[in-house]
């Protein structure tokens, strides 16, 4: 998988949880709970989405990685083979 | 109709989910209704069949009025779905006339128009057929264009709010008692919980923190109480009401029911559902009815202390601000540790400082021993 194709995942995911957001207008390297008002449920819902789609597991120590959008990215090239789960 | 909020009065039965002749057992979700809070699924309260439906989807109702007839099972007698319990009927039903109105002629096409421009059809005097209310007479009841200094007209849930939490300020003497409790032991217990199971199954903080206050009122029973004319009405079950911020704007505080009897991760499951369903519509009836106490957590907005609106008829709310690294004195030395404040909003008609400080040190001790949560 891309990063762009991850990118596009990550975003469809931030979708579901905060569906009046403006994803098109997200900073990469801005954080994802100020930008998008989100909390920790929210983010809990994202890591476990994360974790559904990608089939990676991601510890609680490993959140701050996922602070931003090019910070999951980063993230995820760096825990899967490139190829996505079914779903 | 059942009363789905201290100050709701009237709601719209959006659809039936059931038909004449059905069997029903208790808690069974009978019909969808729409308040000031979304929509809300209707549980029934008894088992019986389905005899007549007696509202139309559609049409707005208020509260009291019965919706179907369900022949119970054993007697054989009319019920009204969901009668309120006693201590949540302080407010009076607004009376439009003399007693038993006969009940308000609205056409279709008003009565769509009407619930766009959130006025009650009913309540307006008819020009048509019978004194009928007609799309005419909802269009001359409309508010006019707002002059352009007027302020921003509230949105149902806003009214909502705003009736709940003036009733609250005019009616409960509010005292506030504050407490910073080290989180250092219960982060730690977390941290290795969390670790151990899959990310699906892992609790957070504010779980944790609803837990320990629905096991320290085991020892109060005097703050989880509903007011009511005759006085306050301690509540056999413990239903923690978390306050849920909505995506866009207001907040429901539906109830975790008897929080403390649950065990942490099922009752983190709850949680989550809970929060998914204020935010997506489809809470229940009894989720809205049924708190017996608020806990309200600003903590994720970097708020350090909120000092809560007691939700009549409820005597009680606990606030949780952030946990925060603060200089903390441990064994005689000064260390950095993990603190939160928790404040407690107490009715004084209800009970006094000396014995609410206590509820405030029985939920120390809980957070020291997290894993008897």
């Amino acid at each position: 998988m891309t990063p762009a194709e991850m990118r596009a995942i990550v975003l469809e995911v931030l979708g579901a949880i905060a569906p009046e957001a403006d994803l098109a207008s997200l900073t990469p390297d801005a954080r994802l709970r100020d930008q998008l008002d989100l909390d920790s449920m929210d983010f809990l819902n994202f890591v476990i989405a994360l974790h559904e789609r990608f089939a990676v597991d991601i510890p609680e120590a490993d959140y701050a990685r996922l602070a931003t959008l090019a910070g999951c990215v980063d993230y995820l090239r760096s825990h899967t083979d490139g190829a996505p789960s079914a779903t | 109709m059942p009363i789905l909020g201290a100050d709701m009065e009237a709601g719209t039965l959006v659809a039936w989910r059931v038909a004449p002749g059905a069997h029903v057992e208790r808690g069974a979700i009978i019909a969808e209704v729409e308040t000031e809070k979304g929509i809300i699924e209707i549980e029934v309260f008894t088992a019986g069949t389905v005899e007549r439906l007696l509202v139309e989807p559609g049409r707005k109702v208020p509260v009291g009025t019965p919706l179907a007839t369900i022949r119970e099972d054993r007697p054989s007698t009319l019920v009204k779905p969901a009668p309120p319990p006693a201590p949540l009927a302080l407010e009076p039903l607004p009376s439009s006339g003399p007693a038993e109105p006969s009940r308000a002629r609205v056409s279709p096409a008003a009565r769509r128009r009407a619930h766009d421009l959130g006025i009650d059809a009913a309540a307006l005097a008819g020009t048509g057929p019978d004194g009928a209310v007609t799309l005419a007479d909802v269009e001359r009841a409309a508010p006019g264009p707002a002059p352009a200094s007027a302020a921003a007209a509230l949105s149902p849930m806003r009214r909502a709010i705003a009736a709940a939490m003036g009733r609250s300020k005019r009616e409960i003497p509010h005292f506030y008692l504050e407490a910073t409790i080290s989180m250092r032991a219960a982060l730690a217990w977390l941290e290795r919980n969390n670790a151990s199971v899959p990310v699906t199954e892992r609790v957070l903080p504010g779980v944790l923190l609803v837990k320990a206050v629905a096991l320290a009122l085991r020892q109060f029973p005097e703050l989880n109480a509903r007011w009511s004319e005759q006085g306050p009405v301690p509540q056999p079950a413990i239903n923690v009401g978390v306050a849920i911020s909505l995506r866009d704007g207001g907040l429901v505080a539906p109830a975790l029911q008897a929080a403390d009897t649950i065990a942490l991760p099922e009752l983190m499951r709850r949680f989550r559902d809970l929060v998914a369903r204020a935010r997506s519509g489809g809470l229940r009836s009894s989720e809205l009815s049924e708190s017996t106490i608020t806990v309200t957590s600003l903590g994720e907005q970097g708020v350090e202390r909120v000092t809560g609106v007691i939700f009549p008829p409820q005597v009680a709310i606990v606030g949780f601000g952030k946990i925060v690294e603060r200089p903390w004195v441990e064994e005689g030395a000064v260390v950095s540790a993990p603190v939160v404040t928790v404040t407690l909003a107490a009715d004084h008609r209800v009970t006094d400082g000396h014995r609410a400080a206590r509820f405030l040190v029985a939920l120390e001790r809980l957070l020291q021993t997290p894993e008897g949560l």
